[in-house]
């Protein structure tokens, strides 16, 4: 057990440090998100500047091979590289769908001349990809998707409904799952495409959340027409496909992005309870023991992770944990940080609320940090299934053609 | 960087699980459990044969002497096996005490005899049913004679010698070596939530006593002793509840109920992936306080209290959830469920409860704070 660089690692962590240095927004005292501090397209904008930045200095793939722009590191360069960025407010939630799951579903399906065409306009945010996928019936059983896929000639004709897509509304390209086949049983009649965001018959709709936020959009698809050339994976078998996406979501989120036990702990020691300051309460200390100790049991398992993915490991089902424990944490901190505010705590005015009100935001945020990327529920079913090795749930719906299956009544 | 045991290490963990699967089998463990046996004698001799016991005393004093993690590695399947011996009292509580404050007579007096198996060790802190703490010892140390009444002492009943806190004559506490085979030692068994762990009230009446590490020091050494200590343990814990949910996982598979095993309803496989979480976090907090207690770290004292908190609770969590996975059968004498659930609250109160432990984590937490708040690091300071 050691914690210290090898020779190399220190030398790429100088590197990293000198690009941040010369590149990067340093964190004022305040908690804050690139979100908070740089809204909607101004984020954006200025986030597709950084990222090209750090595509070109090399920073922006470290494992991706060496021919699509990446530098072929080991996971652990990935570690020091983002330890070096915690220290600095950078660009989180524009790009990982696209790099993180749409470029490897890509790696493994796509064409050379694909690769070579999408991968490098992706690592610079030339092109931001979005990932259409959930559908209204059709979130954590995706299987039961029914936006259409219908073959002409050298060409899908597709039509339906797609939703919860993040960034849908400012991504150039995008995947797409469709029912190629609804006599076919559900997971076999499945077909995979990439495509143009800008093609016709594509029109996103922006959600607004319970946050007020929009971050993501219901997107209609009407007789949108797409070139086979542009399917991954054989006709029927996009199951397999949409596995390996999802097989990548699991490395590329999961990052808490809200307050969490740093700047509760800043919170209690700040404030006066009506016996004094709040760490200095009983039942308050046995509470931040508790967040604390969550925090640092997911931080040092995404620490072991890295060492067995450093030696050759592939990232396995066990990766779940670390979202499912802070999804639900981070809900439950935000929620404690305004009881220790009392009735202070109600006011989600940013220039009033202590920490520019970053609990009471994340209390209206959390609750779709345990929805989105397999809700709690998948996960533990993951967990059960191919961790624990527990059997399946007895299912009604693996054999039966997809359009003799019972649906949600209107 | 690197965040896991070497090959060697792990080499050393397989010998240990193979060793422990034959002479700390169930059956083994329940000819503890059943009778009046305090612990198996047999097993802690071949354990000694193994070098165990000597695993982190130094060569010079007949020991192996390797560091910390190899501990670890066998406190793991030590806490899986549910092993009857008094290893965590000689090894981690007593032999520690030696390593940290003793004389060198005291350490020849002792060590090569722990590092052979032939020397039982305990440390008696406890006088009666309240977390100890300085201002509340009546033990009293003074012209080389030990005075007061110590319970409850784990193995006190079996242990060769005693690491004693008592009060001295200026009032404050010191450490106290006693030779428990000498006169003015009194020792009574008592029943403990544990069968399979022995647990004893010592009275002292005069006993004979050396004074261990330097007068008024005590207080600090049993705080750098529990530390230490308590990643040692949470390797022990880590270890039982990971048997708890395997245990629980067997069952559940086999189990049949309402035509298909129980492992297939969600309510249990959530259950299941409940206690795997916590079991994993328990393991990566135990991980870091290893890597702390091996290098001496400034961060041991943080450390060593969150893998305490995390493992107390990962393991109870675990034990209780094998019984309620079991149904009607994890409730009996003859399943080996309620063994896990009874070492799981030994091990959660022998070096003090979790709600103790929450508190001084939080307190090095603050003074960490103070610290990096006076030397102007921005990072705790972000309020």
């Amino acid at each position: 057990m050691d914690f210290s660089d090898t020779r190399e690692e220190a030398a790429f962590r100088a590197d990293a440090r000198t690009f941040l240095a010369d590149n990067a927004e340093p964190r004022s005292g305040v908690f804050e998100t690139w979100q908070s501090k740089y809204p909607d397209y101004e984020g954006l904008k200025r986030a597709k500047a950084f990222q090209a930045k750090k595509a070109e200095a090399g920073f922006a793939a470290l494992h991706w091979p060496k021919e699509w722009g990446g530098r072929g590191l080991s996971p652990i360069y990935q570690v020091i590289y983002s330890q070096e960025e915690s220290r600095y407010l950078v660009p989180r939630g524009y790009f990982e769908i696209g790099l993180g799951m749409c470029m490897p579903t890509l790696f493994t399906y796509g064409t050379e001349e694909q690769k070579r065409r999408y991968a490098p306009a992706a690592l610079r945010a030339d092109e931001v990809w979005c990932q259409l996928f959930s559908e209204p019936g059709a979130g954590s059983d995706l299987a039961g998707l029914r936006t259409r896929a219908v073959r002409d000639g050298d060409e899908w004709v597709i039509n339906g409904q797609k939703i919860w897509t993040s960034g849908g509304h400012w991504a150039d390209m995008a995947i797409l799952v469709t029912r190629s086949d609804p006599k076919a049983p559900k997971h076999k009649g499945l077909t995979f495409f990439f495509l143009s965001m800008k093609t016709p018959g594509i029109e996103p709709r922006r959600i607004k959340q319970i946050s007020g936020a929009s971050h993501f959009n219901e997107v209609y698809l009407t007789d949108v027409r797409i070139p086979d050339s542009q399917r991954l994976g054989g006709v029927g078998a996009g199951w397999g496909v949409a596995i390996t996406t999802l097989m990548n979501e699991r490395l590329s989120s999961g990052e808490y992005r809200g307050p969490d036990f740093e700047e509760l702990f800043a919170l209690a020691r700040g404030l006066k309870l009506e016996d004094g300051p709040a760490v200095k309460n009983a039942a308050v200390r046995e509470r931040l023991a508790d967040f604390y100790v969550k925090t640092q049991g997911v931080r040092w398992s995404r620490f072991r992770t890295m060492t067995a993915l450093s030696r050759g490991d592939t990232p396995g089902p066990e990766n779940s944990i670390g979202k499912l424990v802070n999804a639900a944490k981070g809900q439950d901190l935000a929620s404690y940080a305004m009881d220790l505010m009392d009735m202070g705590g109600m006011v989600i005015d940013h220039d009033w609320a202590p920490m520019r009100a970053a609990f009471q935001e994340a209390l209206l945020s959390s609750p779709g940090s345990r929805i989105a990327a397999g809700t709690d529920e998948i996960l533990r079913n993951i967990i059960a299934e191919r961790v624990l090795g527990l059997p399946q749930d007895v299912r009604v719906d693996r054999e039966l053609p997809f359009e003799e299956l019972p649906t949600s009544k209107r | 960087m690197n965040f896991d045991f070497s090959p060697d290490q792990k080499s050393l963990r397989d010998q240990a699980r193979k060793f422990l699967a034959e002479h700390a089998s169930s059956t083994r463990v329940r000819r503890v459990l059943d009778t009046d046996t305090p612990y198996d004698a047999e097993l802690w001799k071949g354990m000694a044969e193994m070098g165990w016991q000597g695993t982190a005393i130094p060569e010079a004093h007949g020991g192996a002497g390797f560091g910390h993690l190899e501990l670890c590695v066998l406190a793991e399947e030590l806490g899986r096996s549910l092993a009857p011996t008094p290893f965590a009292s000689t090894i981690y509580l007593a032999a520690e005490a030696l390593l940290l404050a003793g004389s060198d007579a005291q350490k020849k007096q002792w060590l090569p005899r722990i590092a052979q198996g032939d020397a039982i060790g305990c440390l008696a802190l406890a006088e009666g049913p309240a977390a100890p703490a300085p201002d509340t010892l009546t033990t009293r140390l003074a012209g080389g004679a030990l005075t007061g009444t110590k319970a409850p002492v784990l193995d006190g009943d079996v242990a060769d010698f005693a690491v004693v806190a008592a009060r001295d004559e200026r009032g404050s506490v010191s450490l106290a070596l006693v030779d428990l085979s000498g006169p003015g030692v009194t020792r009574a068994p008592l029943k403990t939530v544990d069968p399979t762990r022995s647990v004893a009230q010592i009275t002292f009446a005069g006993a004979p006593a050396q004074a261990l590490g330097p007068a008024g020091g005590g207080w600090e050494l049993v705080e750098r002793l529990m530390d230490r200590a308590a990643v040692l343990i949470a390797f022990e814990q880590v270890g039982g509840a990971q048997a708890a949910l395997d245990m629980a996982r067997e069952y559940a598979i086999g189990r049949f109920a309402f035509g298909r095993p129980i492992a297939s309803f969600q309510a249990i496989k959530h259950k299941l992936a409940d206690m795997y979480v916590a079991v994993e976090l328990a393991r990566s907090n135990a991980y870091y306080g290893a890597w702390a207690l091996s290098t001496e770290a400034p961060e041991l004292s943080v450390a060593a209290a969150a893998a305490r908190v995390s493992a107390t609770e990962a393991y109870f969590h675990a034990a209780k959830e094998n019984i309620q996975t079991h149904g009607g059968m994890g409730f009996t004498w003859e399943f080996d469920c309620h063994l896990y659930y009874r070492r799981a609250k030994l091990l959660a109160l022998m070096l003090g409860s979790a709600r103790r432990w929450k508190d001084l984590l939080i307190a090095r937490l603050e003074a960490r704070a103070d610290r990096e708040a006076a030397a102007g690091a921005p990072a705790a300071a972000r309020a």
